[in-house]
This record gives structure tokens, C-alpha cells and sequence, in this order.
């Protein structure tokens, strides 16, 4: 009478233990954090799948802190951040895979076509209200930035703000898409997204008297720059160490270019 | 005991676990939610958490109190507009349109509840957000536009219920009303309103906690400032996009703090279901009566 039961239990131990054993095999290389980051790693994975099929790399998201957290913790191998290490991660081991320049972007149709950094950083205070200041229409300005935590919005507050707050007034956006989608539909309003992202739906500043472009950004004159870092803690496994060469390697760097991005080498 | 009340017995005991896996699931969420957020709470003090108002965890500071105002204006400005909007269509539904029109209104009124938030959201973003800036000038992204989609939001809710509200009021008061004389429309307002109003209470509050959670949509349109809006036309974040918007990207004290707002925003919904159940069940008592 009771049998019916026994065996939806076994059924049910027997679905969850296939489900789990499903999941861990072929992990070799677990790479998570940045989610700026990601889509570049996960077209490494995919080429790099094809050189070393033996190998299984999996990608996964969550931002920079989670990263750097699952890396500290041993959760993956590979931990990825799209902004500096703060002092009390130091202690893990950093690769810069590619850097990354931060574009001050407005709509196209916006007479303004340079800033300083100083006046970026005052627009982004709220001290600074109005295109009138820097030679365009008396308009108010409309500020569109990062929620916090964002990778993207930790590397302007410390390119661009230092020690000054992003004012409470700020339109607040969680990806470099919503920000460029805003910009890209609001005349008078300015954003920061990644570089390689700009488009022709909107305009990049140039930041004091520089254009943002790879020779610049090469050359050292344009200062929004940001590091792709790739993370371990201490010696990374063989697995690991074959992935972190290939992304390092001209086929790896090659792609970097190709989407927009600056090679290290 | 015999064989078949032992079965019985072990039936009864498995539909019972099955009925309280869901309690206590309810009960699990609540807890982990209370566990993890109220730490953080007390930590940096009640007081500070909720009328502080710089949002700024990385930098440890973390007061709610914009977020709170904000999805209060936001839900407030929601009834604004969904309220007269669904008690005209219910009234209208109830009392000056045929059965039959009534059959057909109602089941498209209620799809519009079927149309996930993302939806509204969009076409809050697409649509509305650049007419409120063309014509009333800001950023567009508002406490209006966040409004005006969630008062479109709550229809579907307050019509329903209060429709059903209505129908419920017994045949004899509307008769006994226009026997005296009154005309439909005081009928409606003298008798009808006041009779079926635990039931339009209940629908506008369960509108209301359907506003105060709504995220998606509300991220969309809001542009989701940390600010206390200081008009109509300013962007404004609620409590809920306050977590939708930093949940991927926090890690240790700041995880927590969105684990606080959780808890509040529990408290604040708890509170209003409390109130929907005791009206409603005020209005069951009444009809038996």
C-alpha cells in the first residue's frame, strides 16, 4: 500500500542526483564576475572550446564584487572585474586581459562637442545645471548614470568624481544599453557608457580636448581608461593557466580589437 | 485499526504536508529575508536607515527614506488615476449597460491584467516617457509617467473586484431606492456606492499593494533618481526598483541593506493585505446580515 510512495520518493532522489551530477561535469574552468566582461569571455570560451575541447570553461555573470568574492571564496577559478581592486582584495591575483575607455556621451544633436574633465565631474556633482555653461542651449542638463556597484559606474567615480558623490538627481539605469537607449532619446541629456559601445545613436565628448579613440587611449592621452581584469587566487590550476594564455595570445587579443576594445599588447 | 483507516490516515498526513509546504514557504522567505536584512537594520540604527536620505552604499550610507516617499508619490499618483477611472467603468458596467455588453467589457478588461509588466513598461518608455517630455519638459523618465502606467496598471484589479462588489448588493435596495423616487444616478451614489463600499475598499487596496510591488515596469519609466522628487516631472525610485536595479551587482553590507528594503517593503505590504482581509470580511458579514 505504501509502496506508491517509497517510489515517488526514489524517483524524485534519482531526478534531483541526475540533475545535479549534470551540472558539475565538463566545468574544467568556472570564469564569473564582470558582467561587462562577459560577453568578451564568453566568446573566448567558444573559440577557445574549438582549440581545447578537452577543457570545458564556463562563463557566468554577476558584476564585479561577486566576482571578486568567488574568487576570493574558491567558487571559481577565474574571477573577472571591470574596475580596479580596492585595497582589501588586494591580495588576489590580477591579469589586465584588456583595457576598456569610458566615453562621456550626448545626443548627436547637441552643439557641445568638447568638456573638461572638471566640468564632467561638476555636471555629474549637480553643480553645473545647464548646457548654457558650456556654449549650448539654455536647457537644464539631464544626468543619466549607473546604479551602484555597476563596474562601469566605480571606474567614473574614480576617474572622473574622486571623492565627490554622483548627486541624488541622477536618472539611475543598470546597463550600458539603457543609458545609451536614453541618451540616444532625451536632447539635452548626458551618460557615460564603454566605449566601444558608442554608437551612432549618440555623440562621445571629447574630455579635455581629446577624442576618445584606441591611438589616444594607446598613447596615454585620453585618462578614462579601465582595466579588464581577470583574477585568481594565488597560482591559477593548469586548466586555468591554458585559458588565461589563450586570452593573452595574438588570436585571443585579435578578438578583443575586433569588439571595440584596447589589447594589451 | 484496519488497513483502509491506516491508508486514510497516511493520505490525510500527505495532502496535509503538501498544504503547509506552501505556508511554509511564506514562512522560510520571511525569515531569510528578516535574517539577513534586519542585522544591517540595527547595526546602523532604525532610524537613520529610514530618514536618512543618501543612498550611497559604498560609501556606508544608506537611507531609504527617498525610496520610501518615492513609492508612496508613485502608488499615490497610481490611484489618482486608476481609481475614478475604474469605479466610472465599474459603475457603468453595473448599472447603465446591458448584461450582455457587460459580458464582453469585463473579460477584456481583465486581460489587461494578463499583459506582463515589462509590456507596459515598454510602451510606457517608447511612448510616454518622450510625450511627457515634449510636453511638459524634464527627463520624461517621472513620477507622472511612473504613475500614469501603474494607474493603467491597477485597472484590471479595482474593476474586477469592485464590479463584483456591486453586482453583490441585493436587487431589493435598487428597487426599493427607485420606488422612492430617486433617479438611477442617485440610486447609484445613495445606495448602490454605500452598499458595496467594503468591496470597492478592498479593490482599491489590493490595487494599491499591486502598485506599491510592481518593478519592472516602474524601473522603465521612473528613471529611478535616489532623490526625493521634488515635482511631478523628476524621477523618482521605489523601494522595489531599488532592489530590482542593485541586486546584481552587491556584495556584502550593501546585499544586506537591499535585503532591508526588502523587509520594509514586507512590512508595508503586510500591513495593507491586513487591511484588505478585515474590510472584506466586514463586507461578507454585512451580506449575510
Amino acid at each position: 500500500m505504501r509502496s506508491p510512495f517509497y517510489m515517488s520518493s526514489f524517483l524524485l532522489c534519482l531526478v534531483l542526483a541526475a540533475a545535479c551530477g549534470g551540472r558539475r561535469s565538463g566545468n574544467d574552468v568556472i570564469v564569473a564576475g564582470s558582467t561587462s566582461l562577459q560577453p568578451f569571455a564568453d566568446k573566448w570560451a567558444e573559440i577557445f572550446a574549438k582549440t581545447r575541447p578537452d577543457l570545458g570553461v564556463s562563463v557566468q555573470g554577476g558584476g564585479s564584487s561577486a566576482g571578486i568574492q568567488a574568487c576570493k571564496s574558491g567558487a571559481c577559478q577565474i574571477g573577472m572585474s571591470s574596475r580596479e581592486l580596492k585595497a582589501d582584495e588586494k591580495d588576489l591575483h590580477e591579469i589586465i586581459v584588456a583595457r576598456d575607455g569610458l566615453a562621456v556621451i550626448v545626443h548627436p544633436s547637441n552643439p557641445v562637442r568638447g568638456a573638461t574633465l572638471s566640468e564632467v565631474k561638476q555636471i555629474f556633482a549637480g553643480d553645473l545645471v545647464n548646457w548654457k555653461f558650456l556654449g549650448g542651449p539654455d536647457k537644464p542638463i539631464t544626468v543619466v548614470t549607473r546604479e551602484e556597484g555597476s563596474g562601469t559606474r566605480g571606474a567614473f567615480q574614480e576617474l572622473v568624481m574622486g571623492k565627490t558623490r554622483i548627486f541624488r538627481g541622477a536618472i539611475t539605469e543598470d546597463s550600458n544599453g539603457t543609458v545609451r537607449e536614453i541618451v540616444a532619446g532625451d536632447p539635452h541629456s548626458i551618460g557615460f557608457i564603454s566605449l566601444g559601445l558608442v554608437n551612432g545613436q549618440v555623440r562621445a565628448l571629447g574630455l579635455d580636448g581629446v577624442e576618445g579613440n584606441e591611438a589616444n587611449i594607446r598613447n596615454g592621452r585620453y585618462r578614462l581608461v579601465r582595466p579588464f581584469l581577470f583574477l585568481t587566487r594565488g597560482e591559477p590550476t593548469a586548466a586555468a593557466r591554458a585559458f588565461i594564455d589563450f586570452v593573452l595570445s595574438d588570436e585571443g587579443q585579435r578578438l578583443v580589437t575586433n569588439e571595440g576594445l584596447i589589447p594589451v599588447k | 485499526m484496519n488497513r483502509l483507516e491506516k491508508k486514510d490516515r497516511l493520505i490525510r498526513l500527505a495532502l496535509l504536508m503538501v498544504a503547509f509546504s506552501a505556508v511554509s514557504i511564506l514562512a522560510v522567505i520571511t525569515v531569510f529575508m528578516f535574517e539577513q536584512g534586519t542585522p544591517i537594520m540595527f547595526k546602523y540604527g532604525i532610524k537613520s536607515f529610514l530618514a536618512g536620505s543618501d543612498w550611497y552604499p559604498s560609501e556606508k550610507s544608506f537611507g531609504l527614506w527617498p525610496m520610501i516617499v518615492g513609492s508612496f508619490y508613485v502608488t499615490l499618483g497610481a490611484l489618482a488615476i486608476g481609481v475614478p477611472f475604474g469605479l466610472a467603468c465599474s459603475v457603468v458596467l453595473t448599472e447603465f449597460s446591458s448584461a450582455r455588453l457587460r459580458r464582453i467589457i469585463k473579460p477584456v478588461i481583465e486581460l489587461l491584467a494578463g499583459i506582463p509588466s515589462v509590456v507596459y513598461g515598454f510602451m510606457g518608455m517608447v511612448i510616454l516617457v518622450p510625450f511627457i517630455r515634449k510636453t511638459f519638459g524634464g527627463p520624461g523618465l517621472s513620477v507622472l509617467a511612473a504613475a500614469v502606467i501603474l494607474g493603467i496598471m491597477i485597472l484590471p484589479t479595482i474593476i474586477s473586484i469592485s464590479v463584483d462588489a456591486i453586482l453583490a448588493v441585493p436587487p431589493a435596495y435598487r428597487e426599493g431606492s427607485i420606488a422612492l423616487g430617486a433617479t438611477p444616478w442617485q440610486t447609484v451614489r445613495m445606495v448602490i456606492m454605500p452598499a458595496a463600499r467594503s468591496g470597492i475598499i478592498a479593490s482599491i487596496i489590493l490595487g494599491m499593494g499591486r502598485a506599491i510591488g510592481e518593478t519592472m515596469a516602474v524601473i522603465m519609466v521612473a528613471g529611478n533618481a535616489v532623490g526625493v522628487p521634488g515635482s511631478l516631472l523628476a524621477p523618482v525610485r521605489t523601494l522595489t526598483s531599488n532592489i530590482a536595479l542593485e541586486m546584481g551587482y552587491a556584495a556584502g553590507e550593501h546585499r544586506q541593506a537591499l535585503f532591508a528594503t526588502g523587509v520594509i517593503l514586507f512590512i508595508i505590504i503586510m500591513i495593507l493585505n491586513t487591511i484588505a482581509n478585515v474590510t472584506s470580511s466586514g463586507r461578507k458579514r454585512k451580506t449575510k446580515a
